[in-house]
């Protein structure tokens, strides 16, 4: 276990460094510095910038020295936010994006597993029938159309909520449920089929014979197989988390780091955009990583391999 | 339980003996889906009213009445007006027409990317292969889209770029797939090549060999197309794709949430036309999973 | 007061394509220590028979469409509530099923699948009953019982896994133990040994055993009476010798003759022409008859009952009923 885990965050080196040298040229072979929409910077104060920055060395010694603030930790200063380094701004806004994505996909996980699960139970019902239509609805309708219609119902038209910001506790709400819905909607089809699977299975008709209350074989014989199909989803589910993210912090105005991400894109400040991207890919590259743990820890005949 | 599982396989002896051809029995299978069919119509209709839109849209999308500005809707303007008086039916179809040419683009270009990478990747096998996958796994594991933003940010919001950007996000799926596929036909070949017969071969490999991939392609293609469409309304929502004043489903939709507090139907139609869209995509592509993956064929 | 007595048992799944009545008008008894063997072609209903009583039909698309079950002379299998059933079934009824690769829980350890039916019917606590758990592993021959048992399934070749499904069908010392073909999906050498372990263990727990097979050789060296069935139904029934030596229907002569072990050296191998009949389609008289090559017009127009023609020998064959036919061991 302690080798897979030792083997799986070196594999992970070498990606960080893809993605680092992607991001890196990308940004260099760009038409366009970040100063140049400041109509108002002389080419002197231009070329003063440039050298605070580093930006007027060669390439390479640029990469290099991006790579060694790496190591360090250092993701350099924000072109466009003076006297805050991109590491600052990236903690700074992180924790909201984090609380906002583990609401949703703490939503995603109860509703989601337990509206497959009650509907594997009742099988071609209406309790089967209207979750699983609105699970369809769900995954068909993307965050951008939801959140504004929840902002529209919810937040104007009946007033229970505020239509964005983040500053009362529910004023998590609506987002919460606007990037969870997605997957919710499938995390409550994949448990669903999971379920039904487990369900045809041999070893549930031997619990069966050994007369095992029903209640017993749903929790202790059919859960740990049904749900797996959800455990390998999350995986998956926080790429998508961090995507809809964007959205969602836009929509409602949250100040966390996916909107401070789409701020920077319009604002071509490089570092940070870089800074988030790579902040992104770790995130996202560690996350997977203990999802396979998760995973190989449920399922027995994986532990062994 | 074998006694319920017999009738059901005794009527698929019969259906094959019927002597349809992979691709009739596959269509028979479509037509009798009704929401692949009734998705399939829909978007048919949609697309012609879209590409036609210069012929029949009532109004021009771009002709601005400041004096008129947003209106509900009504006999004159069918779905409203905006804030600048354009009317919202002909901008929706407008919207439409773009929406789907980078639906289309962007899908054939994840399409050729996959297929040539799957075929490769299938094609040599070994180490070429597991690297090749491997790659693919860690690629998997990434926020694709980020780049994508990142690359728009850099080189302009360019809309062949868009095209190619999010192609090249959308083709791993088909590159696993087209892999898959290109390896079972493989095992296939070397039979065949055991039973060294020149005219036979032929008649495999057009009989099993080019419907195989062809019918996979075009499943997982149609499966592709909304994905392509959602990844450019998610991009022109965020500002970073279709610009202005081209518009397309995604920049209408953005509209309209900035105004929806005063002017609720310039989201709701667009929402409205994009979601049913994608609905209706989705139901085509697993209608033609079903109908045409043999492999599947549960009861 | 028999064990078990079966009256009338009919089983039926609603499919999209119709209904299979898979199990037709069952009726037998089982006395306790008695071995009962039933022997059919797959489809013939005789896996549905033993999961209708053990309440293991799927439902839907299966569906009890009549017939008692009185276990014990009190309880009615068929009728009474799954608390009830609960009670029986794992405790005093045990079951073990054909494949052991898919029958034993991939996600539990050996352990707790083992102690689960002690738990569940309240019989032990739980360190007494993993103590018997061991007993039990290694009364049915697996070597290390004490620390294999905290393995899981997959780490067990296919044998074993049977030996485990036996141990764990024997661990609350069961009245009746049903097995569903439990030899089918090992290796031979490895049959030889689970069918021994089953009679051995019969005969140490006096429990009454029924044993489903489709091999009429597997059964032969194993129960004091076979039943055959045939589309649903009992063809045949008598204890085994005469069931052998005096066949009393065309079914149950042209299985033993189309055994090659059973057949003159060089003789051409006998089949039985034709198929088992669709079961979704309303059979009229005797369903063997399209592939019975003694069948005569009266055999196709009612169906047949089960009726005694000798004493213990029950046939629903009309001709062997009307005297009409009779054989003295099967390669006449």
């Amino acid at each position: 276990m302690l080798r897979f885990i030792a083997k799986r965050l070196l594999e992970t080196i070498p990606v960080l460094l893809i993605v680092a040298t992607l991001t890196f040229f990308m940004m260099k072979l760009a038409p366009g510095g970040p100063f140049d929409t400041d109509k108002a910077t002389t080419p002197e104060i231009k070329a003063q910038l440039e050298a605070q920055y580093g930006l007027n060395q060669p390439v390479h010694e640029q990469y290099f020295n991006y790579l060694g603030q790496l190591v360090r930790g250092d993701l350099g200063p924000s072109f466009k936010y003076a006297g805050w380094s991109v590491g600052e701004l990236l903690w700074s806004a992180f924790p909201v994006s984090l609380e906002l994505g583990c609401y949703a996909l703490a939503i995603a996980l109860t509703v989601g597993t337990l509206a497959g699960i009650v509907a594997s139970l009742r099988k071609n019902t209406v309790t089967d029938y209207v979750p699983m239509m609105f699970a369809t609805l769900g995954i068909c309708l993307p965050t951008f159309v939801t959140g504004p219609l929840l902002i529209m119902v919810f937040g104007i038209m009946l007033g229970w909520f505020n239509p964005s910001g983040w500053d009362f506790a529910s004023d998590r709400v609506l987002p919460a449920i606007t990037l969870g819905l997605y997957y919710t909607a499938y995390v409550a089809r994949l448990s669903r089929a999971g379920m039904l699977e487990v369900f045809n299975q041999d070893y549930i008709r031997t619990a069966r014979a050994k007369g095992v209350s029903k209640w017993r074989i749903i929790w202790r014989h059919s859960l740990r197989g049904g749900l797996l199909s959800v455990v390998t989803f999350i995986g998956p589910a926080i790429a998508g988390l961090v995507t809809g993210s964007l959205v969602v912090e836009t929509i409602f105005h949250i100040p966390g780091l996916g909107r401070f991400f789409v701020m920077a894109g319009f604002n071509r400040d490089y570092t940070m955009v870089m800074g988030t991207v790579l902040f992104y890919a770790t995130l996202i590259i560690l996350m997977n990583l203990l999802v396979d743990i998760v995973q190989v820890w449920l399922n027995p005949k994986l532990r062994f391999e | 339980m074998a006694a319920p599982a017999q009738p059901v396989a005794i009527t698929g002896a019969e259906e094959l003996e019927a002597g349809h051809s992979l691709w009739q029995d596959a269509w028979l299978r479509l037509r009798k889906n009704k929401l692949a069919v009734g998705g399939g119509v829909f978007i048919l209709v949609l697309a012609l009213a879209s590409f036609l839109s210069p012929l029949i849209a009532p109004h021009s999308y771009d002709t601005q009445n400041l004096a008129l500005g947003a209106t509900s809707p009504s006999g004159q303007h069918w779905l409203g007006t905006d804030d600048l008086g354009r009317d919202l039916l002909s901008r929706i179809l407008y919207g439409g027409r773009i929406s789907l040419s980078v639906g289309l683009a962007a899908t054939l270009v994840a399409v050729v990317i996959g297929v040539l990478y799957g075929t490769i990747s299938g094609y040599f096998g070994g180490r070429v292969d597991v690297l090749m996958m491997r790659i693919v796994d860690i690629l998997f594991s990434l926020p694709f889209i980020i780049f994508v933003i990142l690359l728009m940010v850099i080189y302009g919001r360019n809309i062949y770029l868009l095209f190619l950007a999010i192609g090249a996000v959308e083709w791993l799926d088909m590159s696993r797939i087209v892999r898959g596929q290109v390896l079972s036909l493989k095992k296939q070949e070397f039979i065949e090549a055991a039973q060294a017969l020149g005219l036979r071969r032929r008649r495999i490999i057009l009989r099993h060999m080019i419907p195989n991939v062809l019918g996979i392609v075009i499943i997982y293609g149609t499966l592709i197309v909304p994905r392509v469409m959602l990844t450019e309304a998610f991009l022109s929502f965020l500002g970073f794709g279709v610009q202005p004043p081209m518009s397309s489903w995604g920049t209408l939709i953005s509209e309209g949430a900035r105004s929806m507090e005063e002017f609720p139907w310039l989201l709701i139609f667009p929402g409205l036309a994009f979601s049913s869209t994608l609905f209706s995509l989705n139901f085509v592509g697993d209608g033609l999973r079903d109908a045409l993956d043999v492999r599947a064929s549960k009861d | 007061m028999p064990l078990l007595e079966v009256n009338d048992l009919q089983t039926s799944f609603h499919t999209r394509n119709g209904i299979v009545r898979a199990v037709n008008g069952v009726s037998f008894s089982l006395e306790r220590g008695e071995t009962l063997g039933i022997v059919g072609e797959s489809g013939s209903g005789k896996s549905v028979t033993c999961h209708s009583l053990m309440g293991l039909v799927p439902q839907p698309p299966g569906r009890i469409e009549s017939g008692t079950a009185m276990f014990d002379g009190k309880t009615d299998l068929l009728a009474c509530s799954a608390r009830e059933l609960n009670v029986i079934r794992g405790r005093r009824v045990a079951m073990i099923f054909q494949d052991p690769m898919t029958s034993l829980n991939p996600f539990m350890r050996i352990l707790d699948q083992l102690i689960e039916p002690l738990l569940t019917h309240k019989l032990a606590r739980r360190d007494e009953a993993v103590k018997r758990a061991i007993e039990m592993l290694e009364l049915v021959g697996v070597p290390d019982a004490a620390h294999r048992i905290r393995s899981y399934p997959h780490e067990f070749s296919g044998g074993m896994r049977q030996r485990v499904m036996i141990a764990m069908a024997l661990v609350t010392k069961p009245d009746l133990l049903i097995a569903d073909e439990p030899t089918t999906a090992l290796d031979v050498t490895v049959q030889a040994q689970i069918l021994e372990l089953i009679k051995r263990s019969q005969q140490q727990l006096g429990m009454a055993v029924i044993f489903i097979s489709h091999d009429l050789g597997v059964v032969s060296g194993f129960c004091d009476r076979v039943q055959v069935m045939y589309a649903g139904r009992i063809v045949e029934s008598a204890r085994t010798e005469h069931l052998f030596r005096s066949p009393r229907h065309p079914y149950n002569r042209a299985l033993q003759k189309s055994i090659p072990a059973l057949q003159p050296k060089g003789a051409a191998l006998y089949t039985i022409s034709g198929m088992p009949p669709d079961m979704s389609r309303p059979v009229q008289g005797c369903a063997f008859a399209p592939r019975c090559e003694f069948a005569v017009e009266a055999c196709r127009v009612r169906e047949v009952p089960l009726k005694e023609v000798e004493p213990g020998h029950r046939s629903a064959c009309l001709r062997v009923q009307e005297k009409q036919l009779q054989w003295e061991g099967a390669h006449v």
